[in-house]
């Protein structure tokens, strides 16, 4: 398709859910401006695209700002549909249902086990936060088996869907963990299908096409420590 | 009721609308659903009300939360809650996803619960979130916080989140937020139009108040009015009781 008016991206490239809209994006082919947000000191067109919560993604199409990944992420699939391009959301309502599930799912739980283990004081609490977070982990191994109905993906077929996008957008920040603490949330003896799944997915080129600079992370995640000592000292 | 918001050009006017070419379910053939709810959960009125809009037949099974059901840990074995809508056997668990299906599996039946334009589409999704992420935990915090202090600044920070609300979330001369009618926007929001005031009863203290809000207060009794809320709302001496012991357990129990 041509040109289908201005889009633009404000993200992060440490931002998951900034990763899962561009990776929505490039499955439709669509090109777009990306401009890197410094969360840390917020420009003005963040500012003046998402007032409320002041955070990146948004998306910008024709001048009219999205916000919030889920809601982006199904725009881009709704908007640039048809003949011609990928679907992100499966077709039949039930699958949708539980790609919806289960995307809800990582973003409630997955998110908040990171961040529990990134902050952990002690060994010890960083040992239960990571009991935690495989237990999050746990249940979508039989989620993958019932998805992917034997394909390569959650989306059921040979390439990526909207779940594999929900999940897939982490796998950078627990390469991070892993990296920093040696820690492995996706781990081949707990979740086998779900390891390998996850390892086919870094594969891909969408998730090339996105993955972070070497080091971001593990800086990002330097710098989130470091606010959050300052805010413990000072209180 | 969709704004021609982005563009008069025709062609990406068609692109759009291929969003809406989902497999049409075959209702005709015998279909079972039941929901699985609890008498006091606001989720499982929303899932209610939109089964309300499309005018969905259904069988609605009270589960006893304390001594949960084989059926339910079945059909909801991640978070063991209500709602869950089981169609043909087939669970659908979490409120947001619930109505998203309902909307989906029900295409054409009934009203829309989502607008076609997909920019409006997504400004609908994203007012979704902002009630659980900004919204509810604030009016939370205020009603368990005992007065004083705290609770000051608890209702403070609903009144600034329901500020945001009264300004950004426009009505645009409708009377619902999906439009003429019941939409997303309005199932999200609604528990709060039986909430609030119950909880200004309880607490003895206003926090929407016309005055303040007029948009959002004309609005909560124009939803609990709207055909398909106005049948299917929580017995409120009941639930009025249940809120008040709940008040007075966390009144005790605070520092």
């Amino acid at each position: 398709m041509g040109s289908q008016g201005d889009v633009t991206v404000l993200g992060t490239v440490v931002s998951p859910f900034a990763l899962r809209v561009r990776m929505a994006l490039y499955l439709k082919g669509v090109s777009y401006e990306y401009l890197e947000q410094n969360v840390f000191d917020k420009g003005e067109l963040l500012l003046a695209s998402n007032p409320v919560h002041k955070k990146v993604p948004v998306l910008i199409h024709g001048g009219k700002p999205v916000c919030e990944s889920v809601a982006i992420v199904q725009y881009v699939d709704e908007f640039w549909s048809g003949a011609g391009f990928a679907s992100i959301l499966p077709a039949d309502p039930y699958d949708r249902a539980v790609a919806r599930f289960w995307a809800a799912y990582v973003d409630d739980k997955l998110v908040a086990a990171v961040l529990g283990i990134l902050r952990a004081a002690t060994e010890e609490e960083r040992d239960e936060k990571v009991e935690a977070a495989h237990a999050v982990v746990a249940p979508m191994e039989e989620a993958f088996a019932t998805c992917s109905k034997g394909k390569a993906f959650f989306s059921g077929g040979d390439s990526v869907g909207y779940l594999d996008l929900a999940l897939g957008c982490h796998l950078f920040w627990l390469e991070t963990l892993r990296s920093m603490f040696g820690v492995t949330i996706i781990d081949a003896g707990r979740t086998p299908q779900l390891a390998a799944w996850a390892e086919r997915f870094l594969d891909t080129k969408a998730a090339k096409e996105v993955t972070p600079p070497t080091n971001s992370v593990e800086e990002y995640a330097g710098k989130l420590q470091a606010i959050w000592a300052a805010a413990a000292s000072a209180k | 009721m969709y704004a021609q918001s982005w563009s008069s050009d025709r062609a990406l006017d068609q692109l759009a609308q291929h969003h809406l070419d989902l497999p049409a379910m075959d209702h005709q053939q015998e279909e079972k659903v039941q929901l699985l709810g609890m008498w006091a959960s606001p989720y499982v009125y929303k899932v209610k009300w939109a089964l309300s809009i499309k005018g969905v037949e259904y069988e609605y099974v009270e589960e006893d939360l304390r001594n949960k059901s084989s059926q339910l840990l079945e059909h909801n074995p991640v978070h063991k809650k209500v709602p869950v809508l089981v169609y043909n056997g087939k669970p659908v668990a979490e409120s947001d996803v619930i109505i998203e299906f309902i909307e989906d599996a029900w295409k054409g039946h009934g009203g829309r619960i989502l607008p076609e334009d997909p920019h409006e589409r997504a400004m609908a999704r994203f007012w979704v979130r902002f009630v659980p992420d900004k919204l509810s935990p604030r009016i939370w915090k205020w009603f368990t916080t005992a007065g004083g202090e705290e609770q000051d600044a608890a209702r403070e920070a609903s009144v600034e989140q329901l500020q945001v609300l009264e300004e950004k979330l426009t009505l645009g001369g409708n009377e619902f937020f999906g439009g003429d009618s019941v939409g997303l926007v309005d199932l999200s929001l609604g528990a709060l139009a039986y909430v609030i005031p119950m909880y200004e009863e309880i607490i003895g203290e206003r926090l929407v108040t016309e005055d303040m809000f007029p948009s959002l207060y004309a609005w909560m009794g124009r939803f609990l009015a709207a055909p398909p809320v106005k049948d299917h709302l929580p017995p409120m001496e009941e639930l009025k009781l249940r809120f008040r012991a709940m008040r007075e357990y966390f009144v005790k129990n605070s520092a």
